[in-house]
């Protein structure tokens, strides 16, 4: 098609109005918005509070003292509220399932996961962003970071890489819902058990979690390995140091995986479902 | 798009088949929905698609438009195969869905319609004239700014329509688009398919258990039972087939008890009299006798002083052909 240029620049507009609808909406309800934005603000506090109890009455878990905790803490919940904000109504694809209106998205002319991803856009989770970004500023400032431009390098990798691993995880469990339409609890459990564990030390995991959300679910390489690479901390038994610098191969592996589950799921519905 | 045929027929299948397991406590078990489905619809026509429910009406929509992969056989729409060839096909195609929305629930009406002109892609001169033109054929302008979620249902259904023919589809398909409609609704939503298809030669499919619907917009039906075609033509020559006829009553000036030799018109039956002779009742196939032939060889007899003419109820019609296939 020798349209494909232009269609793709008009094709971005299309997402860019849903997108731009679908904020307007949030923002015209303000009481709602702003209790939105109030809990998920108190979410990620009590998180945080959780963490520097833990790390204030017991020195140096899994070879971490508190302020490296707090960098490890910073970058997974920056990350994964940013694609939490991008990517987290995916969770509703259940829903969209049974009510059958996963079929009009089958009716427009756009690739059905763009469709859902670009279908909304939660504001509120900026709010738990923002407890990201405090923190990873505060745990710069307090740790005792080697500063150079590989290290900087090394910061914006892993919240990049971070972003999307989040991302690509959110849209395996998407994937698996086409098969376990009541199963949204089980996803769950993953995405959120891993954000969990990405903001702890992957050093106190037991042998079979280092390979479930070490590797197969890179979640350890969001946040963990990068901080245990900049402040040139032991890592993980018997695995170097500068494992931190492949969490972009470890995005790219969750990329791999989140297409391949959601290929198999839409194949699925179109094989099974209705 | 130069490459999507415009010649031939619109839709067409061929030995179609579709399946679904179930699962049934801890076996499994095969259901067919589809069985050997040919259907072939031309550019321009309006057809009925109707049988009972799990017929297998929406599984075979499904499939025409991509969103379900056959079993077995095969199937074209506007020349497009509907799976691999799906986001293409999104652009020649409007569907209706009487039991879900297209539309955002929390906006109102007029960003639905920007929205879909923008994922469809319409340049904007279009998309203004063909909104104006929607806008005011289906009588939407009193609520275009009203959120869709405070629609009333008729309201809503109107919107529906806008919504899924604002990219000019050339096949709409309409999946029980007036159920749970008034009276008035109904007969606007049908006034305005008869009139897009009168203006710009769509072609409807059209689901249903209205037969109202069937009657007014379809020039052909096709009755479908258990995943395959059971009849397929005219609403009369349903009709015909298990020999539901159309029923003229008439009501003499003068009580005429003997009128029998008037059914000796070719497919005429005298049903009885009241009254003594004042009203009378003849069932008549209207492919081998008119009205107005009856009508003649009744004034022979008598004074016809008024008259009132019953078409067969086609759901009784359809219950017929499903005991007779049974």
């Amino acid at each position: 098609m020798a349209s494909t240029g232009a269609g793709k620049v008009t094709d971005l507009s299309a997402y860019r109005a849903v997108l731009a609808s679908r904020m307007r909406a949030q923002a015209s309800y303000r009481a709602s918005f702003a209790l939105d934005l109030g809990s998920s603000l108190l979410v990620g506090v009590v998180e945080l509070a959780e963490i520097a109890v833990l790390y204030t009455s017991v020195h140096g878990i899994g070879g971490l003292d508190l302020a490296a905790i707090l960098l490890v803490f910073g970058l997974a919940d920056l990350s994964f509220s940013l694609a939490d904000m991008a990517f987290g109504h995916c969770d509703d694809l259940p829903t969209l399932i049974r009510a059958g209106t996963i079929d009009v998205f089958y009716l427009r002319p756009q690739p059905l996961l763009a469709q859902l991803v670009t279908s909304d856009i939660s504001l509120r989770r900026i709010a738990r962003g923002g407890v990201g970004l405090v923190v990873l500023v505060i745990a710069l400032a307090i740790n005792d970071v080697p500063w150079s431009p590989a290290a900087v390098l090394l910061l914006v990798l892993a919240l990049l890489s971070g972003l999307v691993t989040f991302g690509s995880l959110f849209v395996t469990a998407a994937g698996c819902q086409f098969f376990l339409v009541n199963g949204a609890e089980m996803t769950n459990a993953f995405v959120y058990g891993g954000r969990y564990g990405a903001t702890q030390p992957a050093s106190v995991w037991g042998r079979p979690l280092v390979v479930l959300f070490g590797f197969f679910f890179p979640m350890a390489f969001t946040a963990y390995l990068p901080v245990v690479t900049l402040l040139g901390l032991p890592g993980l038994d018997g695995l170097p140091t500068w494992l931190g610098w492949c969490a972009p191969v470890a995005a790219l592996w969750a990329v791999v995986l989140a297409a391949l589950a959601w290929r198999v799921g839409v194949r699925h519905y179109q094989g099974a479902g209705g | 798009m130069s490459s999507v045929s415009m010649d031939g027929p619109i839709i067409e299948t061929h030995g179609l088949r579709r399946t679904f397991t179930v699962r049934d406590g801890l076996r499994r078990r095969t259901v067919v929905a589809v069985e050997g489905l040919d259907l072939r619809i031309e550019p321009g026509e309006a057809v009925g698609y109707i049988g009972a429910n799990g017929a297998g009406k929406s599984t075979t929509i499904k499939m025409l438009t991509g969103i379900l992969v056959p079993t077995a056989g095969e199937v074209r729409t506007c020349g497009l195969r509907p799976v691999p060839d799906r986001r293409r096909l999104a652009r020649h195609v409007g569907v209706v869905f009487g039991q879900r929305s297209q539309l955002w629930w929390d906006l109102p009406t007029e960003e639905s319609f920007e929205l879909l002109a923008a994922i469809h892609r319409l340049s904007p001169d279009d998309a203004r004239s063909r909104r104006s033109e929607l806008v005011e054929r289906l009588e939407l302008d009193e609520f275009l700014t009203t959120p869709v979620r405070q629609l009333s249902l008729g309201q809503r259904m109107r919107a529906e329509v806008a919504a899924a023919l604002l990219h000019r589809p050339r096949l709409v398909i309409l999946d029980e688009p007036t159920i749970g409609l008034d009276v008035l609704s109904k007969q606007r939503l049908r006034e305005f398919l008869v009139t897009e298809r009168h203006e710009h030669g769509t072609t409807l499919l059209l689901t249903t258990h209205d037969m109202g619907d069937v009657e007014r917009l379809c020039d052909r039906v096709v009755l479908v039972d258990r995943g395959s075609v059971a009849f397929e033509g005219t609403l009369a020559g349903l009709s015909r087939t298990v020999g539901a006829d159309r029923v003229l009553t008439v009501d003499l000036a003068e009580p005429v008890p003997d009128l029998g030799t008037v059914a000796t018109l070719p497919g005429v039956r005298h049903q009885g009299h009241e009254g003594h002779g004042l009203r009378h009742r003849f069932a008549f196939d209207a492919e081998q006798t008119t009205v107005v032939a009856l009508l003649a060889a009744l004034s022979a007899h008598a004074e016809v002083r008024d008259l009132a003419i019953e078409e067969p109820d086609v759901e009784d019609v359809v219950r017929r052909v499903y005991a007779a296939r049974r």
